[in-house]
This record gives structure tokens, C-alpha cells and sequence, in this order.
């Protein structure tokens, strides 16, 4: 077990080791000049470019740029923000706490909502499946910015329920999380369709399994025979899902934030591309990664508690 | 414990004259066609033909369990009951009680997710044994049934089983109920010749120990003959001979017994070598007129063809078999 750990941990920090790299090169290869940004429309004169580029370190090759990046986010220093003149490790903590709740209250959403369309799919064949079946094909189909778009003229326009884009962070969490439902609604959506769609054949599967009808013939009452042994067994390609999803969300959420005018980190990257603000959008990239290769650790951490048969060193005797 | 307030020779399974037919876009003939057959409490009972024939769903029919969709005909009583007439709750507490299965392959009848404790003390539970008597009953199953160390055995998952020891747990839970009637279909099918050996004297030994009723369906005519007392044969879905075993070893009427026999591979000097019964048995969509046997038949008459032989007594047992009085030769 303890060297299933380190060599995950290895691995983490290897692809978090690409990963920046390869971030790096693109940003720099990415077309536009950032002293334009730091100009602020001041007259470029020589003068002032020369000094702006030394500031940034902008003249050094590549190599000692990256290294000295390096260097800096080793000893906890992200750089700074060149659009805000600020620490970005201190950007990030104040935009992350935003993200968070909206991604949470996100994937909250996607397993309530979608696991449970997925179970009562798999369990009422006939119209509710296929009600199902459709609604999770357009929740799918249909791209974060449409239902966003949907949402705010109906429910913030139209009837008023909830607040619409902008007015800044409201106080206390009951406010907060109410000014999010609309956003997590629409992070949502997707996930939530796919989610139900993979629950829905999982349980099919597991419905079609011998050891299901071998529990019915037994006398088992056919509600323990779902819950012990459908529902159960489901589990294991629903948490693998979810989990990758859960990334997923972290990733969406610049297009949704930005469209909610959230102050997030999803927002914060977009911002960043934009005025070119190396050291962001390298941090946030980076941030995503972590999240990311973390999930998927807790779901392999997960996957032998589901199933007995995947634990490390244990095969059949 | 229904068939203990009766008289000991009333059956624990009286299968009278069961059709089971598909939806006609699904199947042409019935699935199962007049099929009859009794065990009696301490009697084992085999039903044997190819696969198709209709002994595994004859099997599960007994514990209600029929392909979805399937029109029924006919009775299948288990201690005087019928089964196909009982309302879902009936039918668990007949299933939990009074009828256990054993399936063919261990691997796929019991849930890999969950421990062989849990196995075990869910059909107790089911059967109405305490919570806090299910765990050390079903210890002494497990023991009974010849399981090491049954105490560690509740704490372990399927897979770290191998096949024979995990259809013991499965034998060891099908007899946990104490049941009337147990029902074994092809129960040594997925395992290697030794292990079957010892399901085989396993069952058997329960069987005498404990009296239970058995159903051996099984499609190898050798292995049936070493454990039940009479054998039905089955074929496209009618039974077409049933007689004692010895009976059935020494002298088959019906020609599809006969050539079962003889397709049987025998060990020992000067032995026949096996001969497979030509042609394929006949599948769902197909009617043949006359006796469906008929065009695979070495012994077939042009009236073979016209009229469906009935089943009659033959010697000590019945036969299908318009030409069963002129005695076949192997």
C-alpha cells in the first residue's frame, strides 16, 4: 500500500513537472507582446519597454525564465500578477474560496440529481426511462453559455427567483449559496446528463447479472436485491465517472463564471489569457493539474473499498 | 417442513403436464411441452438432454423462475402448492424456505463485491433467522460443508475462493433453510473433474444426511447415473423416456437415450469408442412434424415423421418411441 502511495506521488509530481512545462512554452508562443498590456496604453517609448521588459525578466531565454519560475513556486512564491500588481499566491487564495462553493455546490448537484435520474431510469423501463433518456440527451448536448443564456432570462429576468450576473459577492453563506444556483445549475447541466447516463447502464448491467437473479431465487425482497447488490455493484464505474467529472467542473468553470460574472478562478484564467498575465495563467493551469491528479488518486484510493477484487498485491488464490 | 405434516411418499415436487411457451415471434414450438415428473423427500432426481432441451428452465419453473414473458400451462407443486399460482410474497417465502437452487457456475451466482458471510447470512435472514443467530449458523454451514476455518471463511471475498470450495458456499447456503426440495442445475458443469467429484459426494452426503428431495439436471448421463435413483430425458422440450437409472443403463427404449449412451466416452479394453449422435437438436424456431427426434433417429419409420409418439409405459419406466417394444441396439 505504502508503495502504491509514493509511486502515485511520483507520478503526481511528473505530471505536474510536463505539465508546466508545457504551459509555459505555449504561452510564449502565443501571438501578442505583454508589454503592450503593461503599457496601459502609455506611449511605447523605447525607454519605457526597455525598463517594463527588465521588470518582467521578459529578455532572458526561455530556460532562465522557466527556472527561475521554478525556483519561485519551490519556495512558495507564484510570481505576481502583472494586471494586478499583485502576489499570486494571494489572487489565487482570494479567488479560489468562489470556485470552490461554485464547484461544489456544482458536483453536489451532478451526483443528487444525476445518479439518482440514472437509478430510476434503470429501475422504470418504459416512459420515465425514456423521459430520461431524452432529457439527459439535451442536458448533454446543450454547451454551459446556452443554459446559462436560459436560465438568467428565465429564472433572474422573467420570474425574478434568483439574482442575475454581476452585483459582486453577496455576504453570508445562505446569500452566497443562492446567488450561485444558477451558475452551479449551468456547470451543472452536462455533467449531470452524462452522469445519469452512466448510472443508468451501470445498474442495467448489474440487473442482468446472474448473482441478481441467483438473490431473487433465494427469497431475498427484491428492494434488498437493489440496494445490496444492483446499486452497490453499479458503484464502481459512477464513482470513476464522477470523479473524472469533478476535474471537469474545475475546468468549466471559466465559462460559466465568466458568463455569471463570478469572481473565480475560471474568470481569473480568461482575464489572465487575455492581458497575457504569464504568471495567472500559469498558476491556475498548474492549480487544475493538482486538482485533477488528486481526484483521480482519491478514486483509485476508492476503487478497492468498492470492489475487494482491485486491491493491491491481491489476486485470486 | 410443509411435507413433514404429510405422509412421507407425498412428493415434495409434482410437476404436472407444464407448457411454457414464448411470445410467437420469439419461439415456434413450446419451450417446454407436457412435461410431468415427480420427486419424492430423500429422492434424487435427474433431468438430463442437450443443451435447448428445456431442463434448466423445467428447473426453474419450480422456483417460479421463468423467461420473461413466457405463457404457462399446467402445475408445478411443491408440497401440494402450486408455485405458478403464488403472489410474490408467497413465492420469496417459498424460495427462502422450502426450495434452494444451486447454479452451474459459482463465479456468477454469488455477488464478487461482497463477503462470503454476507452471502450466507442474507438468505437466513431471508428465511427468518435472528441477526444475531445468522452469523454463527452460518459458520456451522460452512463447516458443515467442509469449508476450513469457517470463522475466517465469513470475513473473505469470493475471489479468494476457488471454484469447488465456492460452490460448497453455495451448497452450504442452499441448505441453510433446511429445504424441502433442492434443485442442482449442471451444479459441476463449471468446475474440474476432481472438485466435481466432491460437489457430487457432497451433495450426496447431505442429501442422505439430511433427506432433502433433489432435482439433478445435467446434460452428462454418466454423472447422473452415479448419483440419482431415476432419470428423466428431455428432448425440444417433451420428456421422451424416464426410468430407474439401472433400468436406463441397462436397457434405454427411447433411440435419443440410447444414443446419449453411446456418444458417452468409455475407459477400458476393447471399449467402443464414443459416437455422437448425428445431426443438431432442434432449435426454437422449428416445428418438426411427428417426433421431433425423428430426423436424427438411426431407427426412424416413415410414421415417425406423420405422428407425435406419446409418452407410455415401457418396462418399469415410460418411453416416447412408436418403435420402444422392438428393443434398440446400442
Amino acid at each position: 500500500m505504502t508503495r502504491f502511495l509514493l509511486g502515485r506521488l511520483l507520478g503526481l509530481v511528473a505530471v505536474v513537472f510536463v505539465t508546466s512545462v508545457v504551459v509555459f512554452g505555449t504561452i510564449h508562443l502565443a501571438p501578442g507582446d505583454p508589454v503592450t498590456f503593461l503599457l496601459h496604453g502609455r506611449p511605447a517609448t523605447p525607454e519605457a519597454v526597455a525598463a517594463l521588459r527588465a521588470e518582467h525578466h521578459l529578455d532572458d531565454p526561455l530556460v532562465v525564465q522557466y527556472g527561475s519560475w521554478l525556483g519561485g513556486v519551490l519556495s512558495g512564491d507564484l510570481g505576481r500578477s502583472a494586471q494586478y500588481h499583485q502576489d499570486v499566491t494571494a489572487l489565487l487564495g482570494s479567488r479560489l474560496p468562489g470556485t470552490a462553493l461554485l464547484v461544489g455546490y456544482a458536483a453536489l448537484l451532478v451526483a443528487v440529481l444525476g445518479v439518482s435520474a440514472g437509478i430510476l431510469a434503470a429501475l422504470r423501463p418504459g416512459l420515465l426511462d425514456r423521459m430520461v433518456l431524452i432529457g439527459t440527451g439535451v442536458a448533454t448536448a446543450t454547451p454551459s453559455f446556452v443554459t446559462a443564456i436560459v436560465l438568467v432570462s428565465l429564472f433572474s429576468v422573467q420570474l425574478g427567483w434568483f439574482p442575475g450576473p454581476g452585483g459582486g459577492a453577496a455576504e453570508g453563506l445562505g446569500a452566497r449559496l443562492h446567488q450561485l444556483t444558477l451558475p452551479a445549475f449551468a456547470l451543472a447541466l452536462t455533467f449531470m446528463g452524462l452522469l445519469a447516463r452512466v448510472t443508468r447502464s451501470a445498474m442495467l448491467d448489474e440487473l442482468g447479472r446472474e448473482h441478481v437473479e441467483v438473490a431473487r431465487a433465494r427469497g431475498v425482497a427484491g428492494r434488498t436485491v437493489v440496494r445490496r447488490h444492483v446499486l452497490r455493484n453499479a458503484l464502481g464505474p459512477v464513482v470513476t465517472v464522477g470523479g473524472t467529472m469533478l476535474a471537469g467542473l474545475l475546468i468549466s468553470t471559466s465559462i460559466v463564471e465568466t458568463a455569471f460574472d463570478v469572481p473565480g478562478l475560471g474568470s481569473l484564467l480568461v482575464q489572465s489569457v487575455t492581458a497575457q498575465d504569464f504568471a495567472v495563467v500559469q498558476a491556475v493551469t498548474l492549480l487544475s493539474v493538482v486538482a485533477f491528479v488528486l481526484v483521480n488518486l482519491a478514486v483509485d484510493l476508492l476503487a478497492p473499498l468498492i470492489d475487494p477484487r482491485l486491491s493491491p498485491g491481491e489476486g485470486p488464490s | 417442513m410443509n411435507a413433514m405434516t404429510k405422509t412421507p411418499t407425498t412428493p415434495v415436487l409434482e410437476i404436472e403436464d407444464l407448457g411454457v411457451r414464448l411470445p410467437d415471434h420469439r419461439a415456434a414450438r413450446p419451450v417446454l411441452d407436457g412435461v410431468s415428473l415427480t420427486v419424492r423427500p430423500g429422492e434424487t432426481v435427474g433431468l438430463v438432454g442437450e443443451s435447448g432441451s428445456g431442463k434448466s428452465v423445467a428447473c426453474r419453473s419450480v422456483l417460479g423462475l421463468l423467461p420473461p414473458g413466457a405463457h404457462t400451462t399446467g402445475r408445478v407443486l411443491v408440497s401440494g402448492r402450486d408455485v405458478l399460482t403464488l403472489r410474490a410474497k408467497e413465492l420469496a417465502a417459498l424460495r427462502a424456505r422450502e426450495v434452494a437452487m444451486v447454479f452451474q457456475d459459482p463465479r456468477a451466482s454469488v455477488n464478487p463485491l461482497r463477503r462470503v458471510g454476507d452471502f450466507l447470512t442474507e438468505g437466513l435472514r431471508a428465511a427468518g433467522t435472528p441477526a444475531d443467530r445468522a452469523a454463527e449458523r452460518a459458520e456451522e454451514l460452512l463447516d458443515a460443508v467442509g469449508i476450513r476455518d469457517p470463522h475466517g471463511a465469513l470475513r473473505r471475498f469470493p475471489h479468494q475462493f476457488s471454484g469447488g470450495m465456492l460452490q460448497r458456499v453455495v451448497i452450504a447456503a442452499a441448505l441453510a433453510a433446511e429445504p424441502a426440495l433442492l434443485l442442482a442445475d449442471e451444479p459441476t458443469t463449471a468446475l474440474d473433474v476432481t472438485t466435481q467429484a466432491e460437489v457430487i459426494a457432497l451433495l450426496a452426503r447431505m442429501r442422505a444426511e439430511r433427506g432433502t428431495g433433489m432435482l439433478f439436471v445435467t446434460h452428462d448421463l454418466e454423472l447422473a447415473s452415479a448419483i440419482c435413483d431415476r432419470v428423466y430425458v428431455m428432448y425440444a422440450g417433451r420428456i421422451v423416456e424416464s426410468r430407474s437409472t439401472d433400468e436406463l443403463f441397462d436397457r434405454p427404449r427411447h433411440p435419443y437415450t440410447a444414443g446419449l449412451l453411446a456418444c458417452t466416452p468409455r475407459i477400458g479394453a476393447g471399449a467402443p469408442p464414443p459416437r455422437p449422435i448425428p445431426g443438431r437438436p432442434v432449435s426454437l424456431a422449428e416445428t418438426p412434424p411427428g417426433c421431433a427426434f425423428a430426423a436424427r433417429c438411426p431407427h426412424a419409420v416413415p410414421r415417425c415423421a406423420e405422428e407425435t409418439p406419446a409418452l407410455a409405459p415401457h418396462g418399469e419406466g415410460t418411453a416416447a418411441c412408436h418403435r420402444a417394444e422392438e428393443g434398440i441396439t446400442l
